[in-house]
């Protein structure tokens, strides 16, 4: 099965609290069910990422690291 | 109720279940933002924006020193009496002017925090302020403090909600999570 991110955002060299904002910005426009990814550089994203999907409730699917650049796929819950 | 009435897992159950239980989680978020120095209106910038990212229903309500960042950056004098410009002239308004609480250095020290911040991709004061305006926050000016010093709704930036007192800013508060910075 293959998985289809819906929008990819890059966040590289963005400071807090700009990688949230953009994120939340752009998963407004997404679907339900649809996913999105977002890579970031700001080690603080790794928790606000998570905190950010759980007081939201739309799902981080995906918390990964890759040499400097974290990498995550949240997806749009359903209402 | 005695300490032995206390219910404990017996011994080597796991915890779980008590912690399982998550705290409600506010759905709104008030914060009073009374300081008007770079290093207190910063943070009230990040915590209303990520309020709002978060999906929270988000007011900033600017009383007394909080108010002068809302000046617009090319007024330069407010108030009608000498009092009032007084104030204005000691303490310029607008939220590219703003000192730093401490090591102000007669703005060599907000100067050097500017440069840090664009080398660290942070936003700045006056960017996160239009990205609140961009995300709904509610930004209330205090009628009290505005005609106190002298401060007109025309002095202030656009964007802005009408003007209100501490009823209005308490009845927003209520079952938020509130700060006072």
């Amino acid at each position: 099965m293959s998985i289809t991110i819906a929008k990819s955002l890059d966040l590289k060299g963005l400071s807090c609290p700009l990688p949230i904002i953009k994120t939340a910005k752009a998963m407004k426009e997404l679907a339900p069910g649809q996913l999105l990814e977002a890579f970031a550089t700001d080690p603080g994203s790794v928790s606000d990422f998570k905190a950010w999907a759980q007081t939201t409730r739309n799902p981080l699917v995906e918390s990964s690291q890759d040499g400097g650049v974290f990498h995550f796929v949240l997806k749009k819950k359903e209402i | 109720m005695s300490i032995d009435t206390i219910q404990k897992p017996p011994i080597g159950q796991p915890v779980e279940q008590i912690s399982e239980k998550k705290p409600e989680t506010a759905e709104k978020l008030v914060i009073f933002a009374w300081s008007g120095e770079l290093d207190k209106v910063w943070p009230t910038l990040i915590l209303a924006t990520t309020g709002a990212a978060m999906g929270k229903e988000t007011t900033v309500f600017f009383t007394f020193w909080g108010l002068f960042p809302l000046v617009k950056n090319q007024v330069r004098i407010t108030g009608e009496n000498w009092m009032q410009k007084m104030l204005s002239m000691m303490n310029r308004g607008g939220d590219e002017h703003l000192k730093l609480s401490k090591m102000n250095f007669a703005g060599a020290g907000p100067a050097m925090m500017n440069h840090l911040a664009k080398e660290h991709h942070v936003a700045s004061p006056h960017e996160l302020m239009e990205v609140a305006k961009e995300m709904g926050v509610h930004l209330i000016p205090c009628q009290m403090t505005m005609d106190m010093m002298g401060l007109k709704r025309e002095d202030l930036i656009d964007g802005l909600e009408e003007p209100a007192g501490a009823t209005k800013a308490l009845a927003d508060a209520q079952g938020a999570i509130t700060l006072f910075i």
